[in-house]
């Protein structure tokens, strides 16, 4: 399986990142993307920018770790996830979770199952702001839930021919 | 050991990290959070409600049950808003 994970504040290009996790193989039948992108609002009101804070070392091992358990439970031929930090502004890219497996079914409920588990255990934190001033994103239960719905014992699949 | 804290608990205390040393009493995630608070105005701020405090040993998620003995970094952080 090829796994690409990064960190960054420099924007990136997506088109880019998909062909490189199809480059040079023929066994790939589906590429599932999701694109996380900063909204103009945060709770109804307007936002200039959003700060995105993360631990270094753990972000990285905590996201791998999830990684790690998708192609336990789905089979995957390759997994990219690249989440940014620093200073973003509406409309650009916050994160990008991209999974490849033979068939749709496997990249489509890996890449829930990552941006499910990145919303709720990977240290990063968001930081708006807004006219009135600066303000921490509190976190919101229904990302919570949908963490949740993962974690009934996994099927385990044979592994990928 | 090290502490590291992040987000807003990082902007309470006006600080990112620092080395300390606790008593031998404090055993615990949970102890150490409950010392923490007991060392300052800042710090009282920050873990005044140790609910919604989340808490990494060696860059790995703990509970507060979790035993700090032989940590080398741990760090402190509300509940994470990422992706």
């Amino acid at each position: 399986m090829t796994v690409t994970i990064r960190l960054q504040r420099e924007a990136f290009d997506i088109a880019a990142e998909v062909a490189a996790l199809t480059a040079g193989r023929a066994d790939v039948g589906a590429v599932v993307t999701f694109t996380g992108v900063c909204r103009a609002d945060e709770a109804g009101a307007p936002i200039a920018a959003l700060t995105l804070e993360h631990y270094p070392g753990m972000a990285e091992a905590e996201i791998a770790r999830h990684v790690e358990e998708a192609s336990a439970r789905w089979p995957l031929l390759g997994v990219t996830v690249i989440h940014r930090h620093g200073r973003l502004t509406p409309g650009e890219v916050i994160v990008l979770v991209a999974t490849a497996s033979s068939h749709r079914q496997a990249a489509f409920a890996a890449a829930e199952f990552l941006m499910d588990y990145l919303k709720t255990r990977a240290p990063f934190w968001k930081q708006v702001e807004k006219v009135s001033g600066k303000t921490w994103v509190a976190a919101n239960a229904a990302d919570d839930t949908a963490a949740e719905r993962w974690s009934t014992p996994p099927p385990r699949h044979e592994a990928a021919k | 050991m090290k502490l590291l804290y992040f987000a807003w608990v990082r902007e309470r205390l006006g600080k990112a990290e620092e080395e300390i040393d606790p008593p031998a009493g404090v055993a615990t995630v949970g102890e150490l959070i409950a010392w923490l608070a007991r060392r300052g105005e800042e710090y009282a701020y920050a873990f005044e409600n140790p609910k919604v405090i989340r808490a990494a040993i060696d860059r790995s998620h703990v509970r507060a049950e979790a035993r700090i003995a032989g940590a080398g970094e741990i760090a402190f952080f509300p509940p994470m808003t990422g992706g």
